[in-house]
């Protein structure tokens, strides 16, 4: 009995080595957002060009609110496209893109608008307020907010196409304002 | 250009590594000494090759050549000469070269020193040596190639993690890597022996030197990361119990613990199952270290680099742990032993003891690691496991260990009868409760604190007693007293080594009590003039400038510190880095055997005139410091070639 007993042994490190493979599967840096749920805080800041630009006026549509800067390589040169791809197809069906530019120097972030021709209102968030309301960790970080105006979801990290169509398809999905 | 003559080498070194680890595999199991031999010249080859692209990946660094994307990533045109070279292992993929490097080196040695030595055993750990460095070399191949193109050639690099622009850098990543890799040594001896199935003392004996080398290594760079987090981060700690610190110190309880059963199975052959176990366990918490900081598995302050390559890690360490055990059931029957304890009271249970202990703060330390993880997995709960756990668990299991320190060096073998004890103990013990008594009388209310101090004393007296002893035999026979001393720490420089060794632990954790007891620290803001108090000392706040360095703008506050009289003034420091979000904290301080003043510059005034301050008095911490020094002066005692004959 014994001798068989004994090839049991490499088994005891099974438990452990699944457990480790199960951490691929989460990330320790995602968490949650208290903010999931709630209606989105409000604001009132100018575009580069000087437009007021706040949440009240995009009421009833579904809005991407990103928050980037021109230092954040590279995960910022690599949503930018997307998102502007993104705006051109989905801004006729109710959709709208907000681009908040957080810790930021002007000239930088114009550079960084002009080079990725961006159309979609963007707006420098020169206080810290917004970031601060929004509990923005670091940048990228893009909410996606309902017909309601509420925080529905949040993406830590560059926004791929997928990323977009499947948050805003569901949103726009849902039945509008009452 | 550089590019593919770095990767045809590192691919051309895989090769060789495969050829070998099979060669000298086939060598040892068919007897054929040629294969063995050509395994050996492999074995040159691919250290030659691992050298040579490192020494490429440097002169890319100190060209500035862009064309590789390793070294646009981790330095730009302003990073100085310096931080250029520390840069080539700054990151995940050099870090890599480096290890494989060592390994490498680790691996010649073991080919110069067990060529002849060790007949039946050497082949199987060269082997062994040779399929896990191929492992790193297809990590450096697949995972994780430093050599790799940048498209198109960047005109400046992105620039190294400012916080590692520090001096301790250089010195840090190294000793850390030459521990965690020289533990690859003992491993492939203990693979060797359980292969062929000499598992009795051989094998132990030729990696007990081995074992002492990697832990005084990794012991090295324990102390000095905990030096570069005092200095450079900032909050005024040296460890926070972070996955990573956890990482490498838990190889270093199970190393330690190894240490200690070594003796037992020399002395009394047993213990012979617990020592493979030991040194596998060791070999495994290595991977699974360097597996924690490259998964991005577990949250960690130092994740500074993440790759895919976790996952090709995880299957590695798989592989290890699982050939290892199944090894152990083949083995089974060789490896259980004969010897039997006498008696609770003796050395062999108190080496036992701290074994236990020692496994315990690894399992401990292992647990709380890993928990976040297990807490997601079962419950979908995501937590954070911080100190207070950690140092709720860890306190009794070291103060007891210490207290072991104490008691097993002096204790008998087999069974130690009164006369011994008394001969040994008592007056250690008078003085450890005489000193506890003394720290009552003068304030220490603490309890921790006095216990610490209490057991402190009685292993610093039990130390002395031995030492005063032997010295004393040896005057007694005519010799003067400095040749007595020296040819005692000579001749039985394992046994004085290790107890250098325990003094120096002795003094950390003399630090480490000070510095959590009464340590203070408070915040001010100061108008430029005004002045903050803390703990006797006065802190002005004398202006604040602007300074343009190459790589970075810098904001240093002016500080006057004094105690009655003036004594130093301090410029702690806010550093700008145009590739990060947040600034970074440059401390300033002024170290004392008594007390650190430590002034970490916050928010101020864009005009100069206001500036808030953090203001630490850390107690004892210095002592930290010497203790490690202590520390690493009785590891190199101890590795020392034995001289037992009379001289």
């Amino acid at each position: 009995v014994r001798r068989l007993w004994r090839w049991l042994i490499p088994l005891a490190a099974l438990p452990v080595l699944a457990l480790l493979a199960y951490g691929f599967r989460v990330d320790p840096r995602d968490i949650p957002s208290p903010l999931i749920g709630r209606p989105a805080p409000a604001f009132g800041l100018a575009t580069f060009e000087g437009t007021p630009l706040s949440l009240a006026t995009h009421r009833g549509k579904v809005v991407v609110l990103n928050f980037w800067a021109s230092w954040c390589r590279p995960a910022c040169y690599e949503e930018a496209p997307v998102l502007e791809r993104n705006w051109r197809e989905y801004r006729d069906r109710g959709v709208v893109v907000v681009g908040v530019d957080i810790q930021d120097r002007r000239e930088p972030a114009e550079k960084f608008i002009r080079e990725f021709g961006l159309t979609f209102p963007n707006a420098q968030d020169l206080s810290g307020a917004v970031s601060v309301d929004y509990g923005v960790y670091g940048v990228p970080e893009t909410f996606f907010l309902d017909r309601q105006g509420r925080i529905r979801v949040k993406h830590v990290g560059a926004v791929t196409d997928a990323v977009f169509r499947a948050n805003v398809d569901r949103l726009l999905a849902e039945p509008g304002a009452p | 250009m550089t590019v593919d003559l770095g990767y045809g080498m590192t691919l051309v070194a895989l090769v060789l590594a495969i050829y070998g680890g099979a060669a000298a595999a086939v060598g040892a199991r068919a007897g054929r000494p040629a294969l063995v031999e050509s395994a050996q010249h492999a074995a040159l080859g691919v250290f030659v090759l691992i050298t040579a692209c490192f020494a490429l990946l440097t002169y890319a660094f100190l060209t500035f050549d862009f064309s590789v994307r390793y070294v646009a990533t981790n330095t730009n045109l302003g990073t100085p000469f310096y931080y250029r070279i520390t840069g080539v292992w700054g990151a995940l993929e050099g870090s890599i070269i480096l290890w494989s490097w060592m390994l490498g080196l680790y691996t010649l040695i073991l080919i110069l020193r067990h060529r002849d030595s060790a007949r039946e055993l050497y082949p199987w750990a060269l082997a062994t040596m040779l399929g896990i460095l191929a492992f790193f070399l297809l990590v450096m191949t697949i995972a994780a190639p430093p050599f790799q193109r940048q498209v198109p050639v960047a005109a400046d690099g992105r620039g190294l993690n400012p916080l590692l622009e520090d001096t301790g850098m250089i010195t840090h990543p190294v000793a850390l890597y030459l521990g965690f890799t020289g533990f690859t040594v003992p491993f492939a001896f203990a693979m060797a022996a359980l292969i062929t199935g000499r598992v009795g003392d051989t094998w132990l004996v030729l990696t007990r030197r081995w074992t002492i080398v990697a832990w005084y290594f990794l012991s090295l760079g324990l102390l000095i990361g905990g030096w570069w987090s005092y200095h450079v981060l900032g909050w005024g700690g040296y460890w926070a119990w972070d996955p990573v610190e956890n990482a490498a110190f838990m190889p270093w309880l199970t190393a330690t613990a190894f240490l200690h059963s070594v003796m037992i199975q020399e002395r009394r052959r047993m213990l012979k199952l617990w020592n493979i176990v030991l040194v596998i366990l060791t070999f495994g918490l290595t991977l699974f270290g360097t597996f924690l900081t490259r998964s991005g598995v577990i949250a960690s302050v130092h994740a500074f680099t993440q790759g895919s390559i976790g996952a090709l890690f995880l299957g590695f360490l798989a592989l290890v742990v699982l050939t290892a055990l199944v090894l152990i059931a083949w083995r089974w029957d060789a490896l259980r032993s004969p010897g039997e304890l006498d008696s609770i009271v003796s050395r062999e249970s108190a080496f036992l003891l701290n074994n236990v202990l020692l496994i315990a703060a690894a399992f401990t330390v292992f647990f709380g690691t890993v928990f976040p993880l297990l807490s997601e997995a079962v419950r979908g709960v995501k937590v954070s496991v911080g100190a207070p756990f950690f140092n709720q668990v860890n306190v009794p299991l070291f103060l007891s260990l210490i207290f072991l320190m104490g008691v097993g060096p002096l204790i008998a073998w087999r069974r130690a009868s009164l006369e011994n004890l008394k001969k040994n103990f008592l007056w250690p013990v008078v003085l450890g409760v005489a000193a506890a008594a003394a720290a009552f009388v003068l304030g220490v209310r603490s309890a921790l604190a006095a216990l610490t101090l209490a057991t402190t004393v009685f292993v610093g007296a039990t130390i002395g007693v031995d030492f005063v002893r032997a010295t004393r035999a040896r005057l007694r026979v005519g010799e003067a007293l400095v040749p007595a001393v020296g040819g005692l720490l000579r001749r039985h420089n394992r046994r004085y080594g290790g107890f250098v060794v325990h003094l120096g632990i002795l003094l950390i954790a003399l630090g480490v009590t000070g510095s959590h007891a009464w340590s203070v620290q408070t915040e001010a803001t100061l108008r430029r003039g005004e002045t903050a108090e803390l703990a006797g000392y006065r802190f002005r706040f004398d202006d604040l400038t602007a300074v343009e360095e190459s790589n970075h703008f810098k904001v240093v506050g002016a500080f006057t510190v004094s105690n009655g009289r003036v004594l130093d003034v301090l410029r702690p420091a806010k550093k700008f880095y145009p590739q990060e979000q947040s600034p970074i904290a440059y401390v300033d301080y002024r170290l004392g055997l008594k007390e650190d003043v430590y002034l970490v510059l916050g928010d101020f005034a864009r005009d100069g005139t206001q500036a808030t301050i953090k203001l630490q008095v850390n107690r004892l911490v210095s002592w930290i410091w010497i203790g490690g020094v202590v520390l690493t002066l009785g590891a190199l005692l101890a590795i020392l070639p034995e001289r037992r004959t009379p001289a």
